[in-house]
């Protein structure tokens, strides 16, 4: 248990941080703590906890995605035609918006993988790429989703909000299950040490690929659950999440210098920055001060996660980080 | 056991070349199953380029590789896992953000990207147990083991691989001799069931008391292979021991034993890196600090050059005690130290900026010295002979020993008192390594006092006053005049006490 939580300890503060302010965030809401007020954070969450997870993917093989929120808008905009109609037209949109995701991500990877180019390069290459395309499937924002299942995704199960389902579903029946094999440690593996990985002969571009692939397709569901949520099509919303997705990881514990961190932990920090959100919407601070208070958390989390090079005993050691 | 009629492994004129340098020249070598086979030589004759190669990491240049007789070509560590090539390596090979646990997982026969074995992790564990890491707890990060710790790990993880060749480089050099002991014992039982083992150890005692064979490696070049027992420690040592070439060197000099002192430092130490050194400059003198790579003498000159944090001992300089806190303050001209650092690509120079750009930086921030003036540098460029179009050109664009000629540049137009080298012929042709070396006599001569970390005997026999010889992260032998002879220093390098009584006598000293 001692091993257990040191090993995770950033994932179980963040945790801990995020239990403190949806505990204030829901004993301060003037309308109370209702199904109605946590199924609005629980939607606005999960979008980014989605995109958050999309990152994370790029994150622990020690890269960065610029991309996520392009795919999400091209998905966006892919969703914004094909999930209407009947059941099946409706089915066959959300795989093609998904396979679109995916794809975009592959993209990514090979392009890494084989063309030996930084992540940072490759991905703000092709965000505007990926962007490209959405405006010209969406050149103003329009289009519609169907209401029905937008509704079945956005609203409550029994009192619980959806978004909480889905955001248990995939740590239930994705995250933990890819944790427990080759693939899930794999990731680690080279995000840690390349080198070791691929000594101890694990497929060291398999693992990249698919971990690329699956920012990719993690991005293109971000996507998808902002169509239900907004029910339109906009080519217009990525910048945003990408910097928050990156912002997200961050706060949820996960090291930019790749091989730490949980998918739990980058969903934490995607909640917390959320919630963060409506707790200043709520706080009557002077919304032009909220980027600035926004900032100084984001700005104390990344300075408290650096403090370890303080122990640094060469000098030299500290620009090897 | 009768030795098997087909080697597990076997190299026919393999060769690796690295650009300009052969790390391996037309090698042949078998390794047989049964056999305990030690691969013995200096620091750069090749032995883990070899491990390398039948481990998969790299492929040859030229020449083929047999396995079990029929050619193959291990394209990488996966591959040579997959026939059961099993390689412990020198740089460890776990992961440290992951368990021990999932480390023992990684990569395990039949595991791939799916569903993990965990039946690897109760076979390293019983490994494990048997030499005396019972205590390692399976859910610990690696990076919270000591070395000692994630060798023993690094074993087990080997072992529970069902090896057909174990290859082992320098597996146990953090591990004290009981454990080394029982390791031998697995390693021994191994044998007898058959696996083949290729043993790297810079423990000469270590090859003797486990060896079946031992081959002898020199300039990446397969010198001779013999049955352990068949020559004593120094036949052996003088087949470790390659051709001298005397002229390279300016003559040197009879150490003035009067000299004033520079630096002393007394009962140096960092951590458990660096154990109460003792080593004192003087003027005019060519101090060497020799020994295996990273035995701690890397160590002594960032300590001294103020990169070190929690340093003990104490460092004179004038009758004053010193506090190394910063180069800044090392660089300083009350002090005058200068460091030529290790890797001139990443530590000494900026390598997309032009050389006069390059040679401003050292001087930059010194008071008194106008560090844009490129008159204080010509001098020592026009000893140095470099070669290049003009000063704004591209370091990038030199070769490597231009290139160090500016690294060093940099730091002469300070007018040190004590210069700190890092093997500062590491990777150079010999032309300008003769080039340097008549530099540093002179510099001596001008009463400069100099620090030399070399990797090269030659350069300790040929260059210095002094030596001193570095082992585990301490001083082990002391050599001076007459006794810095390639035999002392290979025999202390390796920790074996066959030197003389002179060398002894300083040792007491």
């Amino acid at each position: 248990m001692r091993d257990l939580l040191r090993s995770n300890q950033r994932e179980a503060f963040a945790v801990l941080v995020l239990a403190v302010l949806v505990t204030f965030y829901l004993a301060t809401h003037p309308a109370g703590p209702t199904t109605y007020v946590t199924t609005i954070l629980a939607n606005q969450a999960l979008i980014l906890a989605l995109a958050a997870i999309a990152q994370f993917f790029a994150v622990i093989v020690r890269g960065i995605d610029l991309s996520v929120g392009a795919v999400m808008a091209l998905t966006n905009c892919v969703a914004s035609y094909l999930v209407i109609g009947s059941g099946l037209d409706m089915a066959f949109g959300i795989i093609v918006a998904l396979l679109v995701g995916a794809g975009c991500g592959l993209l990514n990877g090979l392009l890494v993988v084989y063309g030996r180019i930084q992540p940072i390069v490759v991905t703000l290459a092709t965000a505007s790429l990926f962007v490209g395309f959405a405006l010209l499937l969406r050149p103003t924002p329009g289009g519609q989703i169907d209401y029905d299942l937008a509704d079945a995704m956005t609203l409550d199960l029994f009192g619980i909000p959806t978004a909480l389902v889905i955001t248990a579903a995939i740590i239930g029946l994705i995250w933990v299950p890819l944790r427990r094999t080759g693939l899930g440690l794999g990731l680690y593996a080279v995000g840690s040490s390349e080198q070791a990985a691929f000594q101890s002969g694990m497929p060291v571009v398999k693992i990249r690929l698919a971990s690329f692939t699956l920012g990719g397709l993690f991005a293109g569901i971000a996507g998808l659950y902002f169509s239900f949520v907004t029910t339109t099509g906009d080519a217009g919303i990525g910048p945003n999440f990408t910097l928050n997705s990156i912002a997200a990881v961050v706060l949820g514990g996960v090291a930019l210098r790749g091989g730490v961190g949980t998918l739990t932990g980058a969903i934490a920090g995607a909640f917390i920055l959320k919630t963060i959100g409506a707790l200043m919407f709520f706080s009557g601070l002077p919304p032009l001060a909220q980027p600035f208070v926004e900032g100084l958390i984001l700005a104390t989390a990344i300075a408290i996660g650096g403090a370890d090079v303080l122990r640094v005993r060469n000098r030299l050691e500290v620009f090897g980080r | 056991m009768p030795r098997p009629d087909t080697a597990i492994v076997h190299l026919s004129g393999v060769s690796k070349i690295y650009g300009a340098t052969k790390a391996l020249s037309e090698v042949d070598f078998s390794c047989f199953g049964g056999e305990i086979h030690a691969i013995l030589g200096e620091n750069g004759a090749g032995k883990s380029t070899l491990m390398k190669l039948v481990s998969g990491v790299i492929q040859p240049t030229i020449g083929a590789v047999h396995i079990d007789g029929s050619p193959a070509k291990l394209v990488s560590p996966a591959d040579a896992m997959s026939r059961g090539l099993i390689c412990m390596f020198q740089e460890l090979s776990l992961v440290p953000d992951l368990t021990v646990r999932e480390n023992l997982m990684l990569g395990a026969p039949g595991t791939g990207l799916g569903r993990l074995n965990t039946k690897v992790v109760a076979r390293a564990q019983d490994v494990l147990s048997r030499i005396d890491g019972a205590s390692i707890r399976m859910n610990t990060r690696v990076a919270d083991l000591t070395l000692a710790e994630s060798q023993q790990v690094e074993i087990a993880k080997a072992l529970s691989r069902n090896p057909r060749l174990l290859i082992l480089d320098e597996a146990t050099s953090a591990l004290n001799a009981s454990v080394v002991e029982k390791v031998f014992h697995l390693i021994r039982a191994e044998r007898d069931r058959g696996v083949g083992v290729l043993f790297i150890s810079h423990r000469f005692h270590e090859i003797e008391a486990l060896a079946d064979r031992i081959s002898i490696f020199r300039n990446g070049a397969h010198v001779e292979t013999f049955d352990n027992g068949a020559y004593d420690y120094g036949a052996i040592i003088s087949k470790m021991v390659g051709q001298r070439i005397d002229d390279l060197f300016p003559p040197k000099p009879e150490a003035d034993p009067n000299a004033e002192d520079v630096i002393a430092i007394n009962g140096f130490g960092w951590g458990e890196r660096l154990k109460d050194v003792s080593i004192t400059l003087r003027k005019g003198q060519i101090t060497g600090l020799g020994g295996l790579d990273g035995q701690g003498q890397g160590d002594v000159l960032h300590g001294l050059f103020g990169l070190l944090k929690g340093t003990n001992g104490t460092c004179v300089m004038g009758g004053k005690t010193l506090s190394l806190t910063h180069p800044k303050t090392a660089k300083s001209p009350k002090l005058g130290i200068a460091l030529v650092p290790e890797d001139r690509k990443t530590e000494g120079l900026i390598l997309d900026q032009s050389i006069a750009r390059n040679l401003e930086l050292a001087a930059l921030g010194v008071d008194g010295i106008d560090a844009g003036d490129p008159a204080i540098y010509q001098q020592f460029l026009d000893a140095l002979e470099l070669k290049c179009d003009s000063l704004d050109q591209t370091i990038s664009e030199l070769s490597g020993g231009n290139q160090q000629k500016v690294a060093l540049t940099k730091w002469l137009a300070l007018g040190p008192r004590c210069m700190l080298l890092a093997d500062p012929t590491r990777g150079i042709d010999v032309k300008t390594k003769t080039q340097i070396y008549a530099l540093l006599r002179r510099l001596a001569d001008s009463g400069i006092a100099i620090l030399l970390l070399s990797t090269d005997y030659e350069e300790l026999i040929h260059l210095c006053d002094e030596t001193h010889i570095f082992y585990n992260g301490r001083i082990v032998q002391h050599l001076s005049g007459a006794d810095i002879t390639a035999e002392n220093i290979i025999a202390a390098s390796l920790n074996m006490h066959v030197g003389s009584k002179q060398a002894e006598a300083a040792h007491h000293a």
